[in-house]
């Protein structure tokens, strides 16, 4: 037994109403795991509660019987007896009268309710004395209008839903209905008599019409009821000689609500109901759906781009979805009945006659053409619903299509004729209704692939017809490509040929109905269109499509058959179109048809990739003999890295070939980079290294470690870096030469420890990074990359986990920024003497010019921004070390500002800073700041602390400002706007605005700075939409305001920059906002901005001209509003109040 | 509105659907305002004063009907009321050559017609559209200016 206190403090915690909801939920929980558990049982919790049940205060009565029904429905399926539950019954019986404290009986009255008999359910009489004191206690405000409401359960409900309005009560009563029909399932029964007084009650509600706002305090949702009231209406079958007229009447209603509502409550209707209630009101319903489904069908607009991969439907509207499925019901329900009303219908047979004979489909007026999709989609529902309705509806419709088109059976398969179709034209109506039937018989098959079901099939009429037609279909779809003009993305021709051959490619029983030789011919027929077609793109297009479909449903079905002949006839095919270089099908279509086909399954990529390695390789060795080699072998190795790599990685399978395919390109790296000058192979250096990053960086670490091994001794074997001595001697970078081809695969290397997770084992790790130091002084920006990702990864000290590498992060950094670079001095003379006259230092002090060398000056601050990249994005405290040496760069003669470097600044003279270097010194904060595709991302495993850029921004604002107001240098004060643009631009927009007082009046100095350089451009437009996104956001309004005038004239300014539309485009749009301002701010400047706008309405880009538009008007209308109505103010002043 | 409409149910047109613009992305390339750009213009809103639907859906001005030289800095909308005697014909044109006025460059010249033979006093209608010295009469007047704001209030996007 629990302790009674602990109880207690529960109890008292849950009646306390002051207690916050969140405390009493978990009393609530406590209590009722005390009485799961048995700790505590029902009798002895209300003997605990008995204070609270029975108290004279209304609210905690109130509380206490909650808390009781409460913990009843929480137990709902605890064993109670028998007489536990009785009294539990007769307890809530009467406390429902107690209609202070009605919300717990009502709980606890359905918590008893809801038991299933096995735990102890709530008797017979019981509920019927529940139900009895419901309706005498809760009907208030009619109580005494009927005396025999005692008597009459259902009567009582039926008043208790009576013009009920409340949407919670109507969910209840709803409910209640539900549970009557369900109770009372004898259509003989008490309920009988009272089914339509308690229909006509219901009707009033049907459809839910419910306007209250979505959200908010209401938690139910007009979905909610119109749910409800379904169920109540479709749990009780002696409704239907109501509800079904009621529904067909609202059907036709020309409130579109009311009729797609009808629909689905049909259709929940009719299942519940059952087949033969519903079979009388076929012939009705049927005549209805048809309306429905043409009111709402549009006609086809054969385009492949929506078009589904089963059948050839297009886009459809929710009505018709509705429809159809209604109609699939039905036809389930009373097969025979609702396909004879199909095929006899008249309209069909209309249609038959007079549209479906168009040769051409541009020849079908609009509204027949709709008609024709009409006939088309139920056709294809009912084939695809139930095979005794596909039987029929073959051996009628499309035995007649047949006969109309002309066909006759043929057994014979031979007779097909690969290539050649004669260009003549056929009926495109019937052989667009046949395919609509061919495409619901594929999806009826398609779904049945048990063994014994396609026995089944087999042997059914729907397929041995099909069988018998397949020769002569084959040769109207191939007719119809051949006569297909492929002018328009539209062309009916294309669709429905193609389409057609699809489908019955597409069959999926192997050989039946539509055999092995026919399957292999129509592969030929788009095989064909692939290799020779291909100026028609629509139809190359489209065919490529057909082939990746067919292809993906074998392999999905495993038919081995057809696989057997799609791999050699389509997948092989494709491969060898690689090497082809006869005929003429261009080399982009040749990988995307490469590409595409992959995709099909891995199989088939398989055999796709392993074509791909052979091309590539290939090419590779050709490289510097021909120069088309080169160009192939970079379109390979870009196919391979944007579409194969990203399947794979999705679709997973190949990773070994991944692996093998970059350590073969390892294997090849040394021999095809022997390129003269670096323009010739930068694509393909480019190429590779995307390539490398993407496959290092999909596979597992294993993996990765086997890549890495091999990029490292290909790399190691490369003497001219002497891997093997590097770490002993001192850093030297030496002369400013590295041979083309060790750059290159050190880029490639550095491309593979870029793209590594930081799990994975860098072998030789502590050489690298002297290699690297060496060689990012040298100007080598992957290597940068490298070595800030590098950083990026390298476990910390602190950290306690086990350290795998041999390198921490603290030895790393030490190394980087302690390590003395000895270097002899580039003064040429001091080297002719041959004295050794070098010099030492550490990278910091070749950032900060020290060396006096500023190529190398710049190459290491490009090296220490990748680097800083590194530590900003793991959250590291060295980042602002970094930056202030950045900061120092742009500063010239203001040492005292910044004490932390003043050390080393002393060592050199006053000087005038170099612009190149000061310019490269301001984008390393872009390069900090932006977002990097090439490296240092989640995709390359980079680890990323949130809100970096944040903490970042908000460290850097205060020392940019303080510097800012400090009297500058021009150039330095434009290259710290530069820098502060870079960060402003990069840092989330939330942040900007909360600051927006602050940064607006440098934001300005900074955009007007900008547009004197044509290069700036870009951060240009990047810092108008940091100001954009102030002046739409209400925390800059204050701010905005009090500026309004300087901000208008910059935007002004910005209005006619020449070198980029966007910026225009953005200026003004911000100048539209700039009007939301108070009135008396901005109307003296209405003059100068109108003055200025209609030159934007002469610019000459559209964009710009549409804005300009909506600005004036904008500007226009402010003051237009603002005049007219305080001329009406004026009206509505008493004569004596007139100003006189 | 609903009582004293002068045309109550007009015929209602399809709007023709549009090809999409081809973007340049030079930022040299100069867009010379053309039939399609004075199309939006028109468009993107309803001018007409008695039905709340676009003059395209009414037929009122169609792509034939507008003309336009953008080196020559000219513009001339042809235009065909609802009714032979839509007394609005000269507020609807009247409404265009304001919508254009506020759009175009000011280099521009606007000529505003009715279609031959779409009017009673199509001459008179036409006089009274391209007089310059009525046209800023008209727009003198608060009372009439009113009136043409809010047919042309905006409904951008």
């Amino acid at each position: 037994m629990a302790k009674p206190t602990e109880l207690t403090r529960h109890i008292e915690s849950y009646v306390n109403s002051s207690a916050t909801p969140t405390d009493q939920a978990t009393s609530l929980d406590a209590i009722g795991f005390l009485v799961k558990t048995d700790a505590l049982t029902i009798e002895s919790l209300v003997k605990e509660l008995e204070m609270y049940l029975t108290t004279t205060d209304d609210v905690v009565r109130a509380r206490g019987i909650l808390l009781l029904s409460e913990v009843l429905t929480l137990i709902e399926s605890k064993p109670l007896s028998s007489a536990t539950i009785h009294s539990l019954v007769g307890f809530f019986k009467d406390r429902l009268a107690d209609w202070k404290a009605l919300r717990g009986s009502l709980v606890g009255c359905l918590a008893l309710i809801r038991r299933k008999g096995a735990v102890g359910a709530v008797t017979g009489s019981d509920a019927k004395s529940i139900a009895q004191s419901f309706l005498e206690y809760l009907q208030v405000q009619s109580l005494g209008q009927y005396d025999r409401k005692g008597e009459h359960l259902i009567y009582g409900i039926c008043e208790a839903i009576d013009a009920e309005k409340d949407p919670d009560c109507l969910m209840l009563a709803f409910h209640i209905v539900e549970s009557l029909g369900q109770l009372n399932p004898d259509p003989s029964g008490l309920l009988a008599s009272f089914a339509k007084d308690l229909f006509d009650i219901l009707e009033a509600y049907f459809p839910i019409h419910f306007t209250h706002p979505t959200g908010g305090d209401t938690p139910v949702q007009i979905h909610d009821l119109s749910r409800a009231l379904m169920s109540a209406f479709s749990a009780i079958p002696l409704f239907e000689p109501f509800v079904i007229p009621l529904l067909l009447e609202k059907l036709s209603s020309s409130l579109p609500s009311a009729q797609i509502e009808s629909l689905r409550y049909l259709r929940s209707c009719s299942s519940k109901y059952g087949a033969e209630k519903i079979g009388k009101y076929a012939r009705t319903i049927w005549s209805s759906l048809k309306n429905i489904i043409s009111a709402y069908l549009g006609e086809p607009d054969f385009s492949f781009t929506g078009a589904p991969v089963y059948g050839i439907g297009f886009p459809e509207n929710e009505f018709v979805v509705e429809a159809l499925s209604l109609l699939q019901l039905l036809i389930v329900q009373n097969s025979s009945l609702l396909v004879s009303l199909i095929v006899d219908d008249e309209d069909f047979n209309i249609i038959f006659n007079i549209v479906a004979p168009c040769e051409k489909y541009d020849s079908i007026p609009v509204h027949e053409k709709k008609k024709l999709r009409v006939v088309g989609r139920i056709l294809y529902v009912t084939a695809k619903t139930s095979i005794s309705s596909c039987n029929a509806v073959f051996q009628s419709i499309f035995s007649r299509i047949m006969d109309n088109l002309g066909f006759s059976v043929s057994n014979i398969d031979s007779s097909a004729n690969g290539d050649i179709f004669p260009t003549q034209r056929v009926k495109f109506g019937f052989l667009y209704l046949c395919i609509e039937l061919l495409a619901g018989c594929m999806e009826l098959t398609a779904v049945s692939k048990k063994p014994a079901l396609q026995y089944v099939l087999e042997h059914e009429k729907c397929c041995t017809i099909l069988h018998n037609f397949s020769t002569p279909l084959f040769n109207a779809f191939g007719s119809v490509l051949a006569v297909s003009s492929d002018v328009c993305s539209h062309d009916p021709d294309i669709y429905i040929g193609v389409k057609g051959l699809q489908i019955l490619a597409m069959f999926c029983l192997d050989g039946f109905p539509i055999s092995i030789s026919m399957f292999t011919n129509i592969l030929r027929k788009f095989m064909s269109i692939i290799m020779e077609d291909f100026n028609k793109t629509i139809l190359w297009e489209a065919a490529l499509k057909a082939l990746f479909h067919i292809g993906s449903s074998v392999h999905k079905f495993h038919e081995s058959e057809k696989a057997t002949s799609y791999s050699s006839l389509v997948v092989e095919k494709i491969v060898e179109l690689l090497s082809l270089d006869d005929i003429s099908l261009p080399f982009t279509l040749k990988l995307e048809a490469l590409s595409v086909i992959g995709m099909t399954g891995t199989k088939n990529m398989l055999i796709v990739l392993q074509g791909l390695a052979g091309a590539v390789f290939g090419n590779l060795s050709e490289v510097h003999r021909n120069l088309k080699s080169l160009e192939t072998a970079v379109q390979l190795l870009q196919c391979y890295s944007c579409k194969l790599l990203p399947w794979i990685h999705e679709n997973g399978g190949s990773e070994d070939f991944v692996v093998q395919f970059a350590v073969d390109i390892w294997s090849q790296a040394g021999n095809c980079m022997d390129f003269s000058t670096p323009f010739e192979g930068k694509d393909l250096l480019d190429a590779m290294m995307k390539v490398m990053k993407l496959s290092v960086a999909s596979c597992s670490v294993e993996s990765q470690n086997t890549i890495t091994q091999k990029a490292n001794s290909v790399l190691s074997s490369n003497s001219n870096f002497q891997l093997n001595e590097l770490d002993r001697l001192p850093l030297t970078p030496g002369k400013y030469d590295i041979p083309l081809r060790d750059e290159w695969i050190l880029s490639l290397f550095a491309s593979v420890i870029i793209a590594v997770s930081p799990k994975t084992c860098i072998p030789n790790i502590r050489v690298l990074l002297h290699l690297f130091m060496k060689t990012l002084l040298k100007g080598v920006v992957p290597v940068a990359q490298a070595l800030g990702s590098m950083i990026n990864k390298l476990l910390s000290n602190s950290n306690d986990a086990e350290i795998s590498s041999d390198l921490t992060l603290e030895e790393a950094l030490d190394f980087i920024f302690n390590t003395k670079i000895w270097f002899s001095s580039t003064d040429l003379l001091q080297r002719c003497n041959g004295t050794s006259n070098g010099k030492e230092m550490v990278l910091t002090d070749l950032c900060l010019g020290i060396s006096n060398d500023r190529s190398l000056q710049i190459n290491a601050l490009c090296g220490l921004s990748w680097i800083g990249k590194g530590l900003l994005l793991r959250g590291h405290e060295k980042i602002k070390d970094i930056s202030m040496i950045f900061m120092e760069c742009l500063i010239s003669g203001l040492k005292s500002a910044l004490p932390l470097v003043q050390d080393s600044l002393e060592s050199i003279e006053e000087q005038n800073l170099d612009p190149l270097v000061m310019k490269s010194a301001a984008d390393a904060f872009h390069i900090l700041m932006s977002d990097s595709e090439v490296c240092l991302n989640k995709k390359f495993h980079a680890i990323v602390r949130p809100l970096y850029k944040q903490r970042f921004f908000s460290s850097m604002m205060p020392i940019f400002l303080q510097l800012i107001t400090k009297s500058l240098s021009p150039s330095s004060r434009s290259f710290l706007y530069r820098a502060f643009a870079h960060i402003v631009s990069d840092t989330p927009l939330i942040v900007i605005q909360s600051e927006a007082k602050k940064l607006i009046p440098i934001l300005l100095d900074c955009l007007s700075m900008l547009t004197e350089d044509i290069q700036d451009g870009d951060i240009l437009y990047g810092l108008l939409l940091v100001l954009s996104g102030i002046l739409t956001n209400k925390n800059g309004w204050e701010a905005v305001t009090e500026n309004a005038h300087v901000i208008i004239n910059c935007l002004i300014k910005l209005m006619d920059y020449p070198h980029k539309m966007l910026v225009r485009e953005t200026a003004i749009q911000c100048l539209v906002a700039m009007s939301q301002l108070p009135h008396v701010r901005i109307y003296p400047l209405r003059t100068q901005v109108l003055g200025a706008i209609s030159m934007a309405l002469d610019d000459k880009k559209r964009a710009v001209r549409h804005e300009a538009v909506r600005c004036r008007q904008a500007w226009l209308g402010v003051i237009c509003i603002k005049e007219s109505s305080f001329l009406k103010l004026t009206n509505h002043f008493p004569c004596s109040w007139k100003p006189s | 509105m609903a009582s004293g409409l002068i045309n109550p149910n007009p015929i209602i047109y399809k709007k023709k659907d549009r090809r999409p613009r081809t973007l340049s992305s030079d930022e040299n390339d100069v867009e010379p305002i053309d039939l399609q750009e004075i199309f939006d213009i028109l468009f993107s809103n309803s001018i007409d004063p008695e039905h709340p639907k676009s003059l395209e859906e009414l037929g009122v001005v169609t792509e034939e009907g507008i003309e336009v030289d953008d080196q020559k800095s000219y513009v001339r909308v042809t235009f065909k009321p609802t009714m032979e005697h839509c007394s609005m014909a000269t507020l609807i044109g009247l409404c265009i050559r304001v919508k254009l006025m506020r759009s175009l460059p000011s280099r521009y010249k606007v000529d505003i017609r009715v279609a031959p033979g779409s009017h009673a006093t199509e001459a008179a209608v036409n006089k009274q559209l391209n007089d310059k010295e009525r046209v800023s009469v008209v727009l003198e007047n608060p009372t009439l200016v009113d009136i043409i704001d809010e047919c042309l209030t905006p409904s951008y996007d």
